[in-house]
C-alpha cells in the first residue's frame, strides 16, 4: 500500500532564533514499518515530528505522507492520517472527561454522534481504559493518562501513529503495559525516544539521529548493538544487549 | 499529593459537579442559560431601596442547589470570592447617603439600606451564574451561547480563557513549589525573586497553552468546540423555564412578603 508511504527528501529546518534543528535529513518509511527514532536530547527528534505533522514548516526539502506534500493546504488532510502523542499527556488532555477527550478529533471531523460514541468505545477499549471514560483526566495516574492520549489519538483512526517519548515518566508495569499495548497495533508507528530498550522491542528500524543530521539508519538489532554508534551520538547500548553485570553473559 | 495548589484552590470542582446526573443538571444548557439570563435580569431590575422584595428569589438559587445535589460550602467560598468588590462598591452609601427613612417605626440611614440590597442582588446573581456553570459545566454553556448565535470567536475566547486558568494555577504551582523547595526556611515568597518568578511563570504558561492549543488543532480543532448533539429542546425544559419564568415576573411585579404580610394583618395592599 504505497499511499500509506511517509517520505522526508532533504529536510533542512532552522528556528526563528537562527538554530539549526535539522540540517539535511532524507528517509522512506513503508506502511506497516515501526521505526524508532533515536538521539540524544537537543537532537532533533521532536523537531523532525513537528515538521512530520505539519506544526513547522521546512526551509527547505519536502516531508510527503502517501505521495500528498505536506504543505499549509493539504495539512488538515495529513493530520487525518497521522496521530500524534504528545511527551507530556497534559498538554493532550484538556476535556473535562476522558470521554470527552477521545470524542474531541472525531466531532472536529462532524462525525454522527453515533459513530463518535463507536469511536470513542472503540479506542478506549483498544487502551484498556474503558472504566475510565467518565473520570476527569487531570485526576489519572501517569499510566493511564498516556493510555487516555494514545486513545484520543486512536479514536481519529490514524494510519500512522507519531509518538514522542511515549515511555518517559512511566513506572516499569506502566511502561511495560504500553510497550504490549503499542506491539499489538498494525499502524505503522513512529516513536522517537531515548529508552531504547523499547525501541529494541518494539522497533524493526531504527533512525539514529545527531545534531539534526542522519547518523545511522537500519536494522535496530544490528544499530543498537553497535556501541561505538551509540557513543557517538550520545546514547548507551540497550540494557538487553549489554554484557551481564553478574555474569558477563549477553542475551539478546 | 503533586497539586498542592489545586486542592487548596480546587479549580476543577465547578467541571466535577457539573457532571452530576441530577433532575437540573439533565435540563437543556441553552433553556437552563436562558432562564438564568432573565433571573439576572429581574434581580438587577429591583430599586435601589429595594429587599423585601427581593427576598423570594432567593428561592431559585437554593431550590437548584437542593435539586441538583450541590455542596453548599464550595459554592460559598466562590461566591466570596465576589464580596470584596460588593463591599467596595456598596460602601460608599451608607458614607454618603445620611438621609432617614423609618421601616415598621424603626429609624433607619437609607444609605444601609441601599447597601443591603446591593449586597442582597450580588448574593443572588453571583450565586445564579456560579450554579449554572456548577450544573450546566463551561464547555455546554459554550455551545448554548453557540446556538444563541454568538459569534464563534467570543465563545471561543471564553472557552479557552477558562481551560488555561487552571493551566496556569498548575504552573504557579510548580514554580512557587520549586522555590519553596530550596528556601526552605522561608515564608512566602521574598520580593526580590518576585520580578523573575512572574517572569518564569508568564513562559511557562505561554509554552504550555501554546502546546495544549497545537495538541486541539492536531485533532481537526478549527475554532468550533464540539461537545456532542443534543437530543434538542423537550417540553419539561419548556416547562422549567416557563415555570422559572412565570415566578420571576411575579415576583417582580408584586412584593410576596408584604402581600403574605397583608394578608394576615387583613388589609390587601
Ligand atoms: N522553539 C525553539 N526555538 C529555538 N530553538 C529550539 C526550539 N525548540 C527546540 N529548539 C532547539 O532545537 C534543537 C532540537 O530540539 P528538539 O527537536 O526538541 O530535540 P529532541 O526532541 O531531540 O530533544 C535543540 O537544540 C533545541 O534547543
Ligand atoms: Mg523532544
Amino acid at each position: 500500500m504505497s499511499h500509506h508511504k511517509t517520505e522526508v527528501r532533504d529536510l533542512y529546518y532552522v528556528y526563528p532564533d537562527g538554530h539549526k534543528a535539522i540540517n539535511g535529513i532524507t528517509f522512506k518509511i513503508h506502511h506497516g514499518e515501526s521505526v524508532g527514532i533515536i538521539g540524544a536530547n537537543g537532537a532533533g527528534k521532536s523537531t523532525l515530528l513537528m515538521l512530520l505533522m505539519g506544526v513547522l514548516f521546512p526551509c527547505q526539502g519536502e516531508v510527503l505522507v502517501g505521495e500528498v506534500p505536506v504543505t499549509k493546504k493539504t495539512v488538515p488532510v495529513v493530520r487525518q492520517r497521522m496521530g500524534m502523542v504528545f511527551q507530556d499527556p497534559d498538554d493532550q488532555l484538556f476535556m473535562t472527561t476522558v470521554y470527552d477527550d477521545v470524542a474531541f478529533g472525531p466531532r472536529n471531523y462532524k462525525l454522527e454522534e453515533t459513530e463518535v460514541e463507536r469511536r470513542v468505545h472503540e479506542a478506549l477499549e483498544m487502551v484498556g481504559i474503558l472504566h475510565l471514560k467518565d473520570r476527569a483526566p487531570f485526576k489519572l495516574s501517569g499510566g493511564e493518562k498516556r493510555a487516555a492520549a494514545i486513545a484520543s489519538v486512536l479514536s481519529m483512526k490514524p494510519d500512522i501513529l507519531l509518538m514522542d517519548e511515549p515511555t518517559s515518566a512511566l513506572d516499569p508495569k506502566s511502561r511495560r503495559r504500553l510497550m504490549k499495548l503499542l506491539d499489538g497495533f498494525e499502524h505503522t508507528k513512529i516513536i522517537t525516544s531515548h529508552d531504547l530498550d523499547m525501541v529494541f522491542e518494539l522497533c524493526t528500524r531504527t533512525i539514529v539521529i545527531k545534531n539534526g543530521q542522519i547518523a545511522a539508519d537500519g536494522p535496530t538489532k544490528e544499530l543498537l548493538a553497535d556501541a561505538e554508534l551509540m557513543d557517538d551520538c550520545g546514547l548507551e547500548m540497550p540494557l538487553a544487549l549489554q554484557g551481564c553485570p553478574v555474569c558477563g553473559r549477553k542475551n539478546g | 499529593m503533586s497539586n498542592i495548589m489545586n486542592s487548596i484552590f480546587d479549580i476543577r470542582l465547578l467541571d466535577d459537579l457539573a457532571r452530576k446526573e441530577t433532575i437540573v443538571h439533565r435540563i437543556h444548557p441553552l433553556v437552563k442559560f436562558l432562564t438564568t439570563f432573565i433571573y439576572l435580569i429581574v434581580v438587577v431590575s429591583f430599586g435601589k431601596y429595594e429587599i423585601s422584595g427581593l427576598l423570594p428569589l432567593l428561592i431559585f438559587p437554593v431550590l437548584i442547589m437542593t435539586l441538583a445535589e450541590l455542596p453548599l460550602r464550595p459554592i460559598l467560598k466562590r461566591m466570596l470570592i465576589a464580596a470584596p468588590f460588593v463591599v467596595g462598591i456598596g460602601i460608599m452609601n451608607p458614607i454618603f447617603d445620611h438621609q432617614a427613612v423609618s421601616i415598621g417605626g424603626l429609624s433607619v440611614s437609607r444609605g444601609w439600606i441601599t447597601f443591603l440590597s446591593i449586597t442582597l442582588k450580588s448574593v443572588l446573581t453571583v450565586s445564579a451564574a456560579l450554579l449554572l456553570i456548577a450544573t450546566t459545566g463551561m464547555d455546554k454553556l459554550g455551545s448554548a451561547l453557540r446556538m444563541l448565535k454568538i459569534p464563534r470567536l467570543f465563545v471561543l475566547q471564553l472557552l479557552l480563557t477558562y481551560r488555561y486558568i487552571s493551566v496556569l494555577m498548575e504552573e504557579v504551582s510548580r514554580v512557587l513549589r520549586a522555590y519553596a523547595m530550596r528556601s526552605p526556611q522561608q515564608k512566602g515568597v521574598h520580593w526580590s525573586v518576585w520580578g523573575s518568578l512572574a517572569g518564569q511563570l508568564l513562559i511557562r504558561t505561554f509554552e504550555r497553552a501554546q502546546r495544549v492549543y497545537l495538541a486541539m488543532r492536531l485533532r481537526g480543532f478549527t475554532g468550533e468546540y464540539n461537545t456532542g448533539g443534543y437530543p434538542g429542546i423537550a417540553a419539561r425544559d419548556i416547562a422549567y423555564m416557563a415555570g422559572w419564568t412565570v415566578f420571576f415576573v411575579i415576583a417582580r411585579i408584586y412584593n410576596i412578603p408584604m402581600l403574605i404580610g397583608s394578608l394576615f394583618t387583613g388589609v390587601i395592599l
